[in-house]
């Protein structure tokens, strides 16, 4: 039925609500990559020798690489030697005191909704804020020193605690590990630190809000989270960018270890600007996230809502090491317009009795193409291992695409997987039944693809789950007439 | 008084097909109307024009609902306007639950007629009554919506909807097909307990045997896209004892 079909794609209109670019005195070092950007990077920051050397390695290894193609994305080439590596908001404020922040910083994150008054701040969230190459503010540090949780932009972790830095940088994602991380590896300019320590159950979220801001520049920040023996911490990410005509890239590395008994749950909302409805312009997300759960019963667990960027190619893993750990992915990832997405994951079962989950909901509308593509691989000493994966896919509209490619290798012949996978749609019978009921096709798909994705939002701490809701319902606006 | 519904000489189609040829219709406030016809006749049509169904064209003709223009609404206006269609098949819808799915439906028609809406409990209590009524399983409301539903539970549910969502016109679409006799009492029992002089109905079957239950005010035949005959009861049984086929050469006698 063409009348049908055709309101389907009105659905597929949507405005993005961050879009906007503040005006901010950026200083930037000239576009281009070499072993000069590099020196001058760790130089700004006032690096040790460990951490230029480690650079230096990165970018040595990279310029050996080649871009992974294997992706089931397709995009120009990426010119390396056109982005500028570092871009830092001038007015730096001092570490540690809130007041200093520039008051047009303080109204962009006002504008994002993330407040960085701690008064106003939704009560028990801790808020790590990059802009561009650099942190500019970090809330509630004092309130967690008190617990002996240490959480801090990435450059004053390397001042302030750099043996943790220099033991943990690298030992779950090295800088050999891919194009990307080798590429974030040599540049990367700062991102999040968190240390739990030994027994302590970390109070508040934390969570870290990403932003883009300054044109041509690429962003590659790192995080690294450390959760000592039987600690806990929950761990959020968010992220926005400008709508520029230009493709940014953005190239992160995620490492987190549980140690014996440690758990860590890392969420994110991902809504990088996507482009517009043509497919110009957006953001490419190339993030390498990698999680060890190095102890005995620990745990790490992956929930994210990908619901931005023009290209997304991330696959958050766990390295299930210890005996009993559990490894979590739950993800929902959508494309609308012309997003290609290409995420999953992958579970490396190493220790005795290992188990994992694994939830992928994609959801694709418009001329979208959303790929899920998972590993999970047993190795022989993963005697008892268990996995359970489901995939589920929904097409909204005729011109979208969903794909699946998952990869199982199992070298031990106790372990047990079960794997399910369904692909449905949004029918023009269902909106229709809906709208019989009083429900807009709006609302109707909204309640239809929140349902679609409720076992992965039930995986968020609460208030997100409300914000990841409305933005799926932001991000498919007008994708029905 | 003012009609709840005036059908005038509407014709429609759909995909190029000519299939309603001129229907006028008028509805009175707590009358109930049966349209009886063969399979083809149109019936489900009628409908689907009167819910708004996409991709059904108006050729010509009016129908007001409650005195404004039906046609320019969008289904979803007319929905919270207070006209109901029980589905001849009811769509199921996974992920979305029952309750929610109903009360979102409730709250839209209530702020629609500036009433407050309800709160997932003012709702339960609402709806429990209700529930009785249609001899449902209270389970059945957490469940997703028609998934997994038998035949007779999903045209159940369909009446249980119309009793929690209250219409002023319902529209039943062969709500009969598919039921064995204890689930038709019980679906008909819920559309009797509806009735009021407020509110009407149009009842669209294929057998009169639904119309021993649902007592109609007046019959309608649809043959190829016309109403070519109106009566009142004992036209259905005339209907259930000769056939369709007695009306037809009559037609093709008087034409």
């Amino acid at each position: 039925m063409s009348t049908a079909i055709s309101t389907i794609e009105e659905f597929v209109r949507s405005d993005y609500k961050y879009g906007f670019v503040s005006n901010i005195d950026t200083e930037t070092l000239p576009p281009g990559l070499n072993e000069d950007i590099i020196r001058a990077i760790s130089a700004k920051k006032n690096e040790p020798e460990f951490m230029l050397n480690w650079r230096l390695r990165a970018y040595r290894h990279w310029l050996t690489m080649t871009e992974p193609r294997w992706p089931k994305v397709t995009y120009p080439p990426v010119d390396y030697q056109s982005i500028i590596y570092y871009a830092a908001p001038k007015k730096k404020p001092q570490l540690g005191s809130l007041d200093e922040v520039d008051p047009e910083l303080r109204r962009t994150f006002e504008k994002l909704g993330i407040s960085l008054d701690e008064q106003k701040r939704l009560a028990g969230v801790a808020v790590d804020a990059v802009v561009d190459s650099v942190s500019v503010a970090t809330t509630f540090q004092k309130d967690l020193e008190k617990h002996g949780i240490i959480f801090c932009s990435f450059s004053e972790a390397v001042q302030k605690h750099p043996d943790l830095v220099e033991k943990y940088l690298g030992s779950v994602v090295p800088h050999t590990d891919n194009f990307f991380a080798a590429l974030n590896s040599a540049v990367f300019s700062d991102g999040s630190f968190c240390y739990v320590p030994k027994g302590v159950r970390c109070p508040m979220e934390l969570s870290t809000y990403f932003r883009i801001n300054a044109a041509a520049t690429g962003q590659f920040e790192r995080t690294l989270i450390i959760a000592d023996e039987g600690s806990y911490v929950s761990y959020l990410e968010g992220c926005t960018a400008p709508m520029r005509d230009e493709n940014q890239l953005h190239a992160a590395v995620v490492e987190l270890v549980a140690l014996d008994n440690a758990e860590i749950k890392y969420s994110t909302v991902q809504n990088w600007y996507p482009g517009d409805k043509e497919g110009r312009g957006g953001i490419y997300n190339f993030v390498t996230k990698r999680g060890i759960a190095r102890g005995r019963r620990s745990k790490i667990s992956w929930t994210q809502v990908e619901t931005g960027s023009a290209i997304t190619w991330k696959y958050p893993s766990c390295i299930l090491m210890g005996e009993e750990s559990v490894g979590e992915f739950y993800s929902v990832a959508l494309t609308n317009n012309y997003q290609q997405a290409d995420t999953g994951t992958k579970m490396v079962h190493i220790g005795r009795n290992t188990r994992s989950t694994i939830v992928s909901k994609g959801i694709s509308a418009g001329h979208g193409q959303n790929s899920y593509r998972g590993l999970v691989q047993i190795r022989p000493s993963a005697a008892g291992a268990r996995n359970f994966s489901q995939c589920d896919s929904l097409l909204i509209g005729d011109k979208c695409g969903a794909h699946t490619f998952p990869y199982i290798e199992v070298k031990n012949d106790t372990a047990q997987l079960e794997h399910e996978a369904t692909t449905s749609k949004i029918g023009e019978d269902q909106i229709f039944y809906c709208n019989q009921r009083g429900i807009s096709k709006q609302d109707a798909v909204n309640m239809i693809v929140n349902g679609f994705c409720k076992e992965v939002f039930r995986e968020l701490p609460m208030e997100f789950a409300v914000e990841a809701q409305k933005l799926l319902g932001v991000s498919l606006e007008g994708s029905v007439g | 008084m003012q009609p709840i519904l005036e059908i005038k000489n509407l014709q429609a189609g759909v995909e190029g097909r000519h299939i309603l040829k001129g229907i006028s219709l008028t509805i009175q406030p707590g009358e109930i109307h049966a349209v009886m016809g063969p399979n083809g006749s149109g019936k489900s049509t009628l409908a689907a024009v009167l819910a708004g169904r996409e991709g059904y064209d108006i050729v010509s003709g009016e129908v007001r609902y409650l005195g404004q223009d039906l046609l320019e609404l969008d289904p979803e206006e007319r929905a919270r306007a207070g006209l109901f269609l029980a589905f001849q098949y009811p769509v199921e819808i996974p992920g979305v639950n029952s309750t929610y799915f109903l009360k979102a439906a409730l709250n839209e028609i209530r702020k629609h007629r500036g009433l407050p809406e309800m709160d997932a409990i003012e709702f339960l209590g609402f709806v429990k009554d209700k529930i009785k009524l249609l001899e449902l399983n209270e389970d059945l409301l957490k469940r997703p919506v028609n998934v997994g539903f038998s035949g007779g539970e999903k045209k159940r549910n369909e009446i249980f909807q119309m009793a929690v969502l209250e219409p002023r016109l319902a529209v039943l679409d062969e709500t009969d097909s598919g039921l064995d006799i204890d689930a038709l009492r019980v679906v008909s029992n819920g559309v009797n307990k509806l009735r009021s002089p407020q509110n009407a109905a149009l009842v669209i079957t294929h057998y009169q045997r639904l119309l021993n239950y649902i007592v109609p005010d007046f019959v309608h035949v649809l043959m190829d896209g016309r109403i070519v005959r109106s009566g009142g009861k004992e036209l259905a049984l005339e209907l259930e004892e000769r056939g369709y086929d007695w009306i037809a050469r009559e037609q093709r006698l008087a034409a």
